[in-house]
Order: structure tokens, then sequence, then C-alpha cells
């Protein structure tokens, strides 16, 4: 067992390419249900957009895409996500909540499995995905992309460290746009749809809108998470959007505390980093034959860190479902 | 205001003495007019209303027995919920499938049987939501700050309320730590927020103490005061008679009975079908109501 690269590893994931993926994700679902009460049990589906835009757009036409300036790809990911939501919000948004988490993680799944069809190899690529499309990103690289930089623990590739960058710049941008939406009589609403979406109504405010427009703009920061991770590993792979990527972005967001704008960034970065502590510790061991083959092998070490977050969801909803930052007084008051 | 001189709204109380007291009677100035509004749960025939006005600047109290199709009748009004038959109005315009927060934008209002406060948003936060055309609830307007002048007028304007509902002591808690009638309050208040030509309270006075009772029937004679009307569905029969210039009584769906409160108070028809035994009860409100209930139900068993 090498605990140094079990700690570097670690230690690195916290704010790696990986954390950001999910940080933007629960960002968008802090929008959604931290602060609106919609529970969108279809977020992977959103961030399947941004990835595919980007994908799609801008791998060459050799590998079945578009060959367009990555710019364009930003726009369409963008564009699609936004048409996405208002195509899933448009007949959902009238249903109560359970009914909606329902039909998201619905639609979700619905795209996930028609993108990896192989009836659509040729547009989409496949269950192998979209690859080879970020060269143009990786070329506008201020830092050099083979090389690895050490700044003291953190240990990143001189191309992951150009994807953090422009990962964290997005996650500074949705924070703001959160910070200044929420403090403003428009969050108000927001947040009075959250206790009782009637007496919203009853006092001349248009429900379904301001639904819509949370849905839609949380839907856009997922999209935004969507675009990182495919540029991070310049593949758009289907079967990275499933419903775990949903579950582990809700999993940030409760671990750090709903309806705070801080809450996905810091609950993101621990899981992340708590997830990869896991992971590696998990394979090492199998690895160093800690533990003997009939109880773990290097297969199933891949595994647990899924019971790991099963459990940690768990002991969060019933121990501290305020999160790190929320005030447990304000989920405690009810009726 | 400078004089209290005839002010539209006492007119709007006075012109209903000398109109005729039956069920559908036209009023000198009908705000709220319902037509042949019918709602059905499946075979239940919960609203059936042939026609019925309700007179500009007046307290209007919508009474009848538990299931009578009151509150029903007050959901369909305000387009909360829509019937299978009927047309009704508000100022002369027809409301069939308008969006309820369209018809609060136009100035009829609504409170809850069982109070909606935003539990999770403080008094004040409450009542700013109440404010009608607030640029910083718009998109880009809460982007741009352009909201701050208009949002510290709507505060003005909430504190100035909550003084008059007594709640000021309480502005900066959440609206969970409210009793049960402070939530009334409450809910009543954020409802003047919009500034409302026609205020519709479901059971303003169920949950409330007495002490605060009196006070919130102050507060309702007041709004009709300033020129507002006030339509309520109410089971304290003390506030029907103490407040309201009309009375409108269902039961089982219809409209049985209009007419002042005394009126109504003696009325047969509606004595039979609702206030029946507990009438003198709830009035003197003392010892002798369980007494003239056995009394009554002897009555009752013979032939």
């Amino acid at each position: 067992m090498d605990w140094g690269f079990i700690g570097t590893q670690s230690i690195s994931a916290l704010i790696g390419p990986m954390a950001v993926f999910y940080i933007l994700g629960a960002q968008g679902l802090n929008l959604h249900y931290g602060y609106t009460g919609l529970l969108n049990f279809g977020q992977a589906g959103f961030m399947a957009t941004g990835a595919y835009g980007v994908a799609i757009c801008c791998a060459s036409e050799a590998a079945g895409g578009y060959g367009l300036p990555l710019w364009v790809g930003f726009l369409v990911a963008v564009v699609a996500t936004v048409l996405l939501a208002l195509l899933l919000g448009v007949p959902t948004l009238r249903l109560r909540g359970d009914y909606l988490a329902i039909v998201t993680i619905a639609a979700s799944e619905i795209l996930r499995i028609v993108l990896r069809s192989e009836a659509l190899e040729d547009f989409s690529g496949g269950n192998s995905g979209m690859a080879g499309f970020a060269r143009s990103f990786y070329d506008a690289n201020p830092f050099t992309n083979g090389r690895r930089y050490e700044l003291g623990p953190f240990s990143y590739l001189g191309k992951d460290l150009w994807v953090m960058t422009v990962g964290w710049g997005l996650i500074a941008i949705a924070a703001v746009l959160t910070f200044l939406l929420m403090r403003s009589p428009w969050g108000r609403v927001l947040r009075s749809i959250r206790e009782n979406e009637d007496a919203v109504r009853s006092l001349g405010k248009n429900v379904f809108s301001y639904k819509m427009q949370s849905l839609v703009l949380g839907a856009v920061m997922g999209a935004a998470g969507g675009v990182v991770l495919a540029l991070y590993q310049n593949l758009a792979s289907p079967d990275d959007y499933g419903t775990k990527t949903t579950f582990i972005a809700y999993t940030a967001l409760i671990l750090g505390g709903a309806a705070r704008v801080g809450g996905p960034i810091v609950g993101g970065m621990i899981f992340y980093g708590f997830f990869a502590f896991m992971q590696v510790t998990a394979s090492q061991a199998a690895k160093a034959d800690v533990l003997p083959r009939s109880i773990m092998d290097s297969v199933q070490a891949g595994i647990v860190p899924f019971l790991f977050l099963g459990v940690v969801l768990m002991l969060l909803v019933v121990f501290r479902p305020q999160g790190i930052f929320g005030d447990r007084r304000e989920i405690e008051l009810d009726g | 205001m400078a004089e209290p001189a005839p002010s539209p709204a006492s007119t709007g109380a006075a012109a209903l003495r000398d109109i005729a007291r039956e069920v559908g009677v036209a009023k000198p100035d009908p705000i709220l007019v319902a037509d042949g509004v019918v709602r059905r749960f499946g075979g239940v025939t919960a609203v059936n209303v042939g026609h019925v006005e309700f007179q500009r600047g007046a307290i209007t109290a919508l009474i009848g027995p538990n299931g009578a199709g009151k509150t029903t009748f007050f959901n369909l009004l305000s387009c909360f919920d829509q019937p299978q038959q009927g047309t009704w109005s508000f100022n002369g315009r027809v409301l069939n499938g308008v969006a309820p927060y369209k018809v609060a934008r136009s100035g009829m209002v609504r409170t809850f049987q069982l109070t909606k406060a935003l539990t999770k948003l403080t008094v004040i936060e409450n009542m700013r939501l109440g404010g009608q055309n607030q640029r910083g609830e718009r998109f880009w307007g809460a982007l741009s700050g352009s909201w701050r002048s208009q949002e510290r007028e709507i505060t003005e304007r909430a504190d100035a309320l909550l003084q008059r509902f007594k709640l000021d002591h309480m502005r900066n808690e959440f609206a969970a730590s409210l009793s049960g009638g402070q939530r009334k309050l409450l809910e009543m208040a954020r409802a003047l927020m919009t500034d409302p030509e026609l205020l519709m309270l479901d059971e303003p006075m169920a949950g409330v103490n007495p002490a605060l009772k009196q006070s919130l029937l102050e507060h309702v004679k007041t709004l009709r005061d300033e020129g507002r009307s006030v339509i309520f569905v109410e089971h304290d029969m003390d506030m029907v008679y103490d407040i309201s210039d009309w009375v409108v009584v269902m039961a089982e769906g219809r409209v049985i009975a209009e007419g002042t409160p005394a009126e109504i108070g003696a009325n047969v028809a509606v004595i039979d079908a609702y206030l029946g035994t507990h009438h003198g009860a709830e009035l003197s409100g003392d010892l002798a109501a369980h007494t003239a209930d056995e009394s009554s139900s002897e009555r009752r068993a013979e032939p």
C-alpha cells in the first residue's frame, strides 16, 4: 500500500476535473431542488446534452462530427440544453413534486439510451461515445499539456490544470449568478414556490414561469459540467450520464447543504475527495492483497466507492439533513 | 382622505338597503357576478349556483353548513379550480379559464382556509412577496440590481401593515414560529400588500384567539372604509353579525338565501338548513348552549 500515492491522489481529486463536473451539476440541482423545490432526478440528462452538444459539433467529420469550432460547440450545448429543459418543463412543471422526479429520471434515461443506440451510431457514436473533439481546447492551453505540475500536496498534468482553470471559472460564474439571484426578489419568489405554490399564485406571481426559469438555468449549469467532463476526457460517453451521476450530484449537494451557494462547492469537493480516496485505497488494497481474494478482488474494489456513496447518503439524511452549511433549525421548521 | 363624509365604501353598503331579499337579486353595483356555476366531483355536485352578485364596497359573508360548497365556490371564483359549467366575472371581465395569478393581478386576491404562510421565509419576506410589479422579480431586473429603491418602498409599506396587524415584533422571525392566529393575520396582511380591490377571506377567524378576533374585525371594517370590497367565508356567527353588510347562505351547493345579517338570522329556511340548533348557542356563547342542544334534539325526536 502506497500511502503517499493515496494521499496525493485524494487531495488532488478535491479540486480536480471530476470534482468540477459534480460541483456544476450540484449547483444546478441546488437551484432546482434547494431553492425552488423541484425534485429533478434527471440532471444527468442535461449534463449529457452539454457534453454531446460539444462532442457532436466539434468532432472531426472523420470521427462522425461536424468539425465546427469550439465556440460553436459551446453555443449549441447551451441552446440544446435550454430546448431540452423547455421541452421537459412544459408538460412536467405542472405536476406535483414526486411526479416530476419520475418524469425527469425517465427522460434522462431515455436520452442516454437513445444516444448510445446502435441506430444513431453515425450521429452520437453509439455505446462507445464521441471522441476526439478537444484538440483546439488543448491547443489553447497556457500550461504545457504533458508536464506534471506539483503544488504542495497537489499534483496535476498541465492538461488537467487547464480543464480545472476553465471549470473553476464556470463554478465561480455559477456561484456569483446564484448568489445575486437568490438575494433578489426573483430568488424570494423561487424560495416561496418551494414553500407553497398556491400562496405564491394567490399573490399574482406566474409560478409556472418561475419554475421554468429555474429549470432552464439549473440545467445550463449542469450542461456546463457536462462540457467540462467531455473536454477533460476528450470523450462524450453515454454511460457517464447514468442515474448515478444525478445521485452523486445530489449527495454532494446535501453534504454541503442545500439552498446555500457554497453548499454544492464544498460538498462536491469533500465528496469527490473521499470518493477518490476510497477508489484508490480499495484498488491499492486489492493490488497489495491486503484482503484475501475471496473477500475482495480488484474488480470488486471498483464497486466499493459506490457502496460508500449509498451509506453516506443515508447517514446524511438521517443525522445531518442540513449538510455542512445548512441551518438545522431551518430544516426542522415545518407546518 | 380628509373627511369621513360619504365614502364610496359606505354608499356601497347602504345601497343594499333597498333591494329585494331574494336569491340571485341584482345588486346596484356588483363587483363579482357568478352565473350558472356548476362544479361536480364525480357524481357529487359540490357547487350549483344559479346566479349571485356581490356588491362593490360592501362586506359580504358567505355562510353555510359544512360541506355546503363554500370553499369550493371560493376556489372557483378565484380560478384555483375550474367548474364544468357557468361563467363568472370580476369587474365585468369574464374569468373562465383565466390563470389564478392573473386573477390576483387584476385585483381579486384571496386567502386560504388552511393558512399558507411561507414558513421558511421571515415575516417581512412573506410581506415583501406581496408587492406587485416588482422589477427585481424579473430575471434580468434581479441581476441588474435596479430593484433596490423599489424594495425600500415595498419594505416601508410592509412595515406599516405589520404594525397595523401587530406583527411588527415578529418582523425578522421565520413565519414558522408564528401561532396559527398570527399566521392568519400575516396572510391577510400579505394579501393587502397586493393592494387588492376585492379581498376574499376563507375563514379568517378559524383558530384566532378572542383578543385577536376583535382587532381582526376592525381590520376588515377598515378595508371597507378604504373602499375595498370583502367577501368572506366564516363559521363564526359573531363575526358575520358584527361586520357583514350582506349575507349569502349556501347549502348543498346552492344559494338558498340572501339578505342582511339580521334577516338571515330570522330566516326559517336558513335556520333549518344551517344555523339549526346552534344558532342561539353561538350567539350567547354560554352554558345554555348544551341545554339548548339537548332540548332541541328532544323536540326533533317528537313526531
